[in-house]
């Protein structure tokens, strides 16, 4: 028994020297190397050129994305709701289709879709591409698409922790309206799976590359990718950021999630 | 029979605008590629794009695409689920699992971009542990025929999603491994290899083979990671159906489209083999 708890041990310390390793590599460069052959004092000036420098399009990208983030968000939220919610309530008949639906964006990697999209919206009659607007709309769409196993996934669970028949028959009996039971009596009653799926959301487009490289648009993912390609150190302090903040997403999905059934925060391919 | 058809068309309609959204941004994108992929470029039948499939260029990139999926779902479910199982049956320190878990969550989430940029500062060719390597043990990796912009590098890379995944997916259902089971087995005289041989991995085994399944379409699918690590000169599916749709190589949309076809194939099957093994793992998870 003891022999194999060192077994255990062993295992455990390999698993964190590799995730460790890469985050102290990237940390130690973000710094200017200083362990390195030049040796240069650690210094913070990578940090202040990515956050500050001029020209600098962290900022304006990384809002730029949370901006796309929370209106994904919304619009998916306002999709899947009414139909999670309805789907229990009056049509459990549909509940295949519709989740055969969510399941899809599993099928067809991002790469994929923005493939079908551009090919499918890059000419009229619905040349969404021609314009900014039209590509940012384009882009909060395939981000729905996207959303959709895991925000559909979150609902439902939330829903079915509730008793949606009880609760809709009250409302309706006080004269309430649709729109009324599900903004006022279902929405706060699932809040905790709609904001761990919001979270998810989040962490997965503000870091998202592939469709917002093909729709030209000014995000965080495509900056984070030039900065790596044509900066020294500099990329390495975005990246520790980017970490920070994926980090940050995760903590906020635990602590809002404490307390209800462990949930799996699992996103697609990238 | 008629007020029933009636109720049917009305409580449909609520979920209209679902299918609707899906319709014009999934469905449709979809569909188009799937007409693209039959069509020459003069836009008549043909089916001459999937016969170019066959092209050793695009045939060495769906074979490198599974070979890395595969190698990283297999090793990676293999690893991440010793992982789950040292922090949960293995007797460590309870807060470790707590840790590992809360970690694993973010890690699965740090793929792409940044993820790249962090392996190329570690195993790049100036990378810190390549230098550590090379001044203090002096093994230079590079001069050994290693480097990280590779089939093999990628695959090191994608442990770094692939393992947390299988663990944030295995944890529950370890934790799911009844003690009155091992109970049982050692009352009967089982060893312990015994209780893993006959009880506790053949109710795992549908778990740990969806998960490697998910693992494997993970990892099929990903493009960003790719991309950032070997600047898009690697030859896997993702990275071809990127150069066509820059217009850089094959110059023939209708391959194109056949590519992204061939993935979509590939991926449905794997999440039909998925779904039939979460049934069969369904069934201990009462």
């Amino acid at each position: 028994m003891k022999l194999a708890r060192a077994w255990w041990w062993i295992v455990f310390l390999v698993g964190f020297l590799y995730f460790f390793l890469p985050l102290l590599g990237t940390f130690l460069f973000s710094l200017g190397n200083p362990l390195g052959a030049v040796g240069a004092p650690p210094s913070l000036e990578f940090y202040a050129n990515v956050l500050t420098g001029p020209g600098s399009g962290f900022w304006s990208s990384l809002i730029y994305s949370f901006v796309i983030g929370s209106i994904t968000i919304v619009v998916s939220i306002g999709l899947l709701l009414p139909t999670a919610f309805w789907v229990r309530l009056r049509v459990p008949r549909a509940r295949p289709f519709v989740e055969f639906i969510t399941l899809l964006p599993f099928v067809i990697p991002p790469i994929v879709l923005v493939f079908g999209l551009i090919s499918t919206f890059s000419h009229p009659p619905l040349p969404f591409t021609y314009t900014d607007i039209g590509s940012s709309a384009l882009l909060t769409f395939a981000y729905v698409i996207l959303s959709f196993p895991y925000m559909y996934r979150a609902i439902d669970t939330g829903l079915q922790a509730i008793d949606i028949r009880s609760l809709t028959e009250a409302a309706l009996s006080l004269g309430a309206g649709w729109p009324r039971i599900i903004v006022g009596v279902i929405l706060p009653n699932v809040r905790v799976a709609l904001l761990s799926g919001a979270f998810l959301t989040l962490a997965i487009v503000v870091g998202e590359f592939t469709i917002a490289t093909f729709l030209a648009r000014p995000a965080f993912g495509p900056y984070l990718s030039l900065l790596g390609q044509t900066r020294a150190y500099e990329p390495a302090a975005a990246s520790i950021i980017s970490f920070g903040l994926t980090w940050m997403a995760m903590i906020l999905i635990a602590f809002i999630g404490r307390g209800s059934r462990a949930r799996v925060a699992v996103a697609g391919a990238r | 029979m008629r007020s029933g058809r009636r109720r049917f068309s009305w409580t449909w309609v609520g979920l209209v605008p679902f299918f609707l959204f899906a319709t014009a941004f999934l469905l449709i994108p979809t569909a188009y590629l799937v007409i693209g992929s039959f069509q020459d470029s003069a836009g008549q039948p043909t089916l001459q794009n999937y016969l170019d499939l066959s092209t050793p260029h695009v045939t060495s990139a769906f074979l490198a695409s599974i070979e890395i999926s595969l190698v990283t779902a297999v090793l990676g479910g293999a690893f991440g689920f010793l992982l789950a199982y040292a922090v949960i049956g293995g007797g460590l320190p309870g807060p470790l699992r707590a840790g590992l878990l809360t970690f694993s969550g973010v890690a699965s989430n740090f793929a792409g971009v940044p993820l790249a940029i962090a392996f190329i500062f570690t195993l790049g060719r100036v990378g810190f542990m390549t230098a550590l390597l090379k001044n203090v043990f002096g093994i230079d990796i590079y001069d050994n025929g290693f480097t990280i912009y590779s089939k093999v590098g990628l695959e090191i890379v994608y442990f770094y999603f692939q393992f947390p995944l299988m663990v944030l997916i295995m944890a529950p259902a370890i934790d799911g491994l009844k003690r009155e089971w091992r109970e049982a087995s050692e009352n009967m005289g089982g060893s312990s290899a015994q209780y893993w041989r006959y009880v506790a991995l053949p109710i795992l085994t549908p778990s740990i083979l969806g998960t490697m399944i998910l693992l494997f379409g993970n990892s099929f699918g990903a493009q960003a990671t790719a991309y950032q690590l070997t600047g898009g000169t690697l030859n896997i599916v993702t990275l071809l159906l990127s150069a066509q749709l820059r217009g850089d190589v094959l110059n023939n949309v209708g391959l194109g489209y056949a590519i992204a076809m061939g993935m979509v194939v590939i991926m449905g099957g794997s999440i039909l083999l998925y779904l039939w093994l979460q049934r069969r793992a369904a069934r201990w998870q009462r």
